[in-house]
């Protein structure tokens, strides 16, 4: 939505395509406290943002229930983009596409579970989806997989509800959430297992028990430190995976350590005139910095329209250095201030996050996996850089 | 007056014998299943081949030797007639060492005894033509060109479709409790919903054919359960155009390496007995997964890394006592026909196995078939969003605008795909809405993200269509229900 109001702002002609009955992707069933405190300076819950973006959207054709089947990139400047909807299926040609298609969920057979195929078993999203759309209660005894945020929200959310959630198992020796979730830890007496994975479950209809393992500093299993934990319901919470696929069949190229595709400061990817923004670009922790990513891609489909392209330049490459494990833009112009969004590997304190080639530094007293940095280069720092530019994250001194 | 016949177990075997038996005007057909919907037991988890005939030796199974081949011959028809997703893409049992050989030539002799046409072996030249990923280590093959692969369940769905559509009655979610005999004849069949009238009992019940058959006073034979399991992978990952097995073993047929159907690498099984009592472990275990890899390795050495894996599972084989399948009318009660230890190759050999019984009831029971005037062969296979040309969907949008609406992303599955398969559930007597009966039927919840994104879609459309509150919407059937209650029946302590 946050792409499609830019756009049409900047006076493009825009279709805004969802393949769900309403707008707003998982923002209408996250009704929790916590967004657009960047984007609206104020703390909404999930569908007060949907809503906030909803009412700006005059002048966008707007179709829902309309799932895209196919992207034809004909040339450069032309392409089609082929839905269905309750209406049939429809052929509409375009200039340019933004793509921002989300996430999925890593289900429990991608994280290696084995044992029974039984009902109880759902996905974060899932779980949040049957109580927060459809008014279903999942299950009493509750166990969840991972530790972060949508887990933990979860978590609680389960809570309010009167269930119990008998424990949160997290593989890493550290949480994966945000700090503020975290809490809720504590808020509702739940205990967290670090270094722990589930390996198996077992029961008849309905999940009935759940084996959890203690793991290693290479997380490898200790033997002898199963225990079983007795629970109707088992939430995965194991990460997001950028959804692709339509790109991936024009031949967008994917950065393996994002999971989305690999993008310059426009946010366009290697296909001309497709952008990507929000979590099919990379997974964010925070909804703001998706509809910045929107906005973004917004101006970088106008500066491809009016040009007929995205004018050739030499373009400065974004490099990983130490403790960086991801990062998006991957190429800078050096013509605009530029957002960086990047995750650390590892937990550090006390660091400098360094960008030697242009002589940048920023000191900040705590890096975490699961909080995104993200940083601002400006134009002219850019432009200092030959080729590139190595972000790396280091011990302060 | 008719002459009544129970078949009992809803599985690609009684669902097999139903349609053929529904073709004679002087037979009433009664096909009878514990579950909620039909082929939910061996028929469920297993390989999904229409096997070549060459791997049973007809002087220790004779039975398998004999209906194997045939089996293979009908499935050409039956898949046609039926509508049932199919390929035939032929196999190959490929060579790893010399002494291989002998046994693949051992295979060759046997295939030419059970009459199975176009085998050969090949070198190691034409086998690389045939199969270009297979591990360089192979140094060649029996090529049996007749194998195919279906969809099993969905194979007992068209079936059973077929045989309602002329006439049999089907009793879902019906447990069979006990066998009336009377005078050395059966009468009838003790269920947990009621007497069902019978004057020939056809015993099909799987993994459960043994007690079936001792509650009718014969207990020469158990069957005990043999656990397989199995990896699928994500699509878009390249696997074998043919089906490959290694040279076998004394025990199993050995880890299969296919591509199946719907286009997935998928890998097993590898082969763990389990004792008789267990005919309802179908748990995966890190162990029997891991022998499946590596097995599945020595033959395809392009596996993929395990985060692209999105289901395992298993299944179980109901290994009988000898051996061989167990099809005849017994002797010591009159009109019972115990049709047990359906093993490997039990999909294949299912239409065969179903003329067998005509043929019993004829011939050892003395009762003449009279075929019906009009007995409708076909059976049109439900719509598919993604098998429609996009002017097709246009054309159904126009009849129903659910036609044109995803539910299902992975698989392109429409509203209006589901509620045909839920429309389809009814007529052949689902009771109980879930979320497999519609998976089995329609593909959704099979793909990548493995329903994370359709099930609290499918559920709304079942609790609409059966008219039950969403949470009473299970998955596989009474116990499986998929919550508890709105969401604030525990706030509110009840």
């Amino acid at each position: 939505m946050a792409a499609a109001i830019r756009a049409k702002e900047l006076g493009l002609k825009v279709l805004l395509l969802d393949d769900n009955d309403y707008l707003g992707g998982i923002l209408p069933q996250c009704i929790h406290p916590g967004f657009g405190i960047h984007y609206f300076k104020e703390e909404l819950t999930g569908p007060e943002f949907a809503y906030r973006l909803m009412n700006k959207l005059d002048g966008v054709e707007v179709k829902t229930s309309a799932r895209v089947l196919e992207i034809i990139n004909y040339s450069d400047l032309e392409k089609f983009v082929v839905f269905t909807s309750p209406q049939g299926v429809q052929k509409v040609p375009t200039k340019t596409i933004i793509y921002a298609a989300g996430a999925r969920e890593r289900h429990a057979f991608e994280i290696g579970i084995v044992g029974d195929r039984v009902a109880g078993i759902y996905t974060a999203g899932e779980a949040q989806t049957l109580m927060d759309i459809y008014g279903i209660m999942p299950g009493k005894e509750i166990v969840i997989v991972g530790s972060g945020d949508v887990g933990l929200i979860m978590a609680r959310r389960f809570s309010l509800e009167g269930a119990k959630v008998k424990a949160v198992i997290e593989l890493m020796p550290y949480p994966g959430g945000l700090a503020r979730n975290i809490m809720i830890l504590k808020d509702f007496n739940i205990p967290l297992y670090l270094s722990h994975k589930v390996v198996e479950v077992r029961g008849k209809g309905r999940v009935e028990k759940i084996k959890v393992v203690k793991v290693d500093e290479n997380l490898r299993e200790i033997p002898g430190t199963e225990f079983w934990i007795e629970a109707d319901t088992l939430v995965i919470s194991a990460g997001l995976i950028p959804n692709v696929k339509l790109l991936t069949e024009i031949g967008v190229v994917i950065d393996p350590s994002t999971g989305g595709p690999i993008v310059n400061d426009r946010l366009e990817t290697s296909v001309p005139g497709i952008f990507v923004a929000g979590n099919a670009l990379l997974i964010n922790d925070l909804v703001d910095y998706v509809a910045e990513q929107g906005e973004l891609a917004a101006e970088g489909a106008r500066e491809f329209i009016e040009n007929g392209g995205i004018p050739s330049r030499r373009w400065i490459r974004l490099v990983k250095g130490e403790n960086v494990r991801l990062l998006a833009p991957h190429y800078l112009s050096g013509e605009r201030d530029v957002w960086i969004y990047a995750r650390v590997r590892r937990p550090m304190e006390d660091v400098v996050v360094e960008f030697p080639e242009i002589g940048k530094k920023i000191k900040l007293p705590v890096v975490k996996p699961a909080e995104m940095l993200r940083i601002k280069l400006k134009a002219e720092e850019i432009s200092k850089a030959e080729d590139k530019i190595t972000m790396r994250v280091v011990k302060h001194g | 007056m008719k002459i009544r016949v129970a078949i009992i177990g809803a599985g690609i075997t009684g669902a097999s014998i139903a349609r053929v038996l529904s073709k004679y005007e002087n037979l009433e057909v009664h096909l009878i299943d514990k579950n909620p919907d039909v082929g939910w037991g061996v028929s469920k988890a297993n390989t999904a081949i229409i096997h070549g005939g060459y791997d049973d030796d007809p002087d220790k199974y004779p039975m398998r030797a004999k209906l194997c081949i045939r089996g293979n011959r009908l499935w050409h028809q039956w898949v046609k007639e039926l509508e049932i997703p199919h390929v035939w893409n032929g196999a190959l049992i490929v060579a790893l060492k010399d002494e291989d050989f002998k046994e693949l030539e051992v295979l060759l002799e046997r295939g030419i005894r059970n009459g199975v046409p176009e085998m050969r072996i090949v070198d190691r030249d034409e086998l690389f033509r045939l199969e270009p990923g297979l591990t360089r280590e192979a140094l060649g093959a029996l090529w049996v060109p007749i194998v195919g692969q279906i969809g099993p369940i969905p194979a007992v769905i068209a079936i059973v479709e077929n045989a309602v559509a002329n006439g049999v009655k089907t009793h879902l979610e019906t447990e069979v409790r006990g066998i009336k005999v009377e005078n050395g004849e059966v009468k009838g069949v003790e269920t947990n919903s009621g007497f069902i009238e019978a004057d020939i009992i056809i015993n099909a019940a799987g993994l459960y054919a043994d007690e079936i058959s001792r509650m009718a006073g014969i207990d020469y034979f158990e069957i005990h359960p043999r656990k397989g399991e199995y990896w699928i992978f994500d699509e878009g990952i390249p696997g074998p155009k043919r089906v490959l097995f290694p040279t076998p073993t004394p025990i199993s047929k050995g880890i299969v390496v296919t591509t199946e159907i719907s286009g997935h690498l998928m890998i097993g099984p590898n082969a763990q007995d389990l004792p008789p009592e267990e005919k309802e472990n179908t748990a995966t275990t890190r162990e029997g997964l891991e022998e499946v890899w590596e097995g599945a390795k020595k033959l395809w050495p392009q596996l993929p890394p395990r985060s692209k894996v999105i289901r395992t599972f298993a299944g179980l084989r109901p290994e009988p006592t000898g051996g061989d399948f167990i099809i005849k009318a017994e002797e010591e009660v009159w009109g019972f026909i115990n049709v047990a230890g359906i093993r490997s190759p039990g999909l294949t050999s299912a239409p065969a196995i179903a003329y067998e019984v005509a043929e019993i009831i004829q011939r050892d029971l003395g009762i003449e078939l009279v075929e019906k005037k009009k007995w409708n062969p076909y059976r049109r296979e439900i719509t598919h969003f993604f098998a429609l040309s996009y002017d097709k969907v246009n054309e159904l949008v126009k009849k129903n605008p659910a036609y044109g609406k995803i539910v299902c992303r992975c698989n392109k599955v429409s509203e209006g795909d589901i509620l045909e398969a839920i429309e389809r559930m009814k007529f052949i007597g689902v009771k109980t809405p879930s979320i497999d009966s519609v998976k089995f039927r329609t593909k959704a919840a099979t793909g990548t993200c493995q329903g994370s994104f359709c099930r609290p879609r499918i559920i709304q459309i079942l609790a609409r269509e059966y008219g039950v509150p969403p949470w009473e919407v299970t998955l596989k059937g009474k116990g499986s229900e998929i919550g508890i209650g709105d969401v604030k029946v525990l706030v509110r302590g009840e």
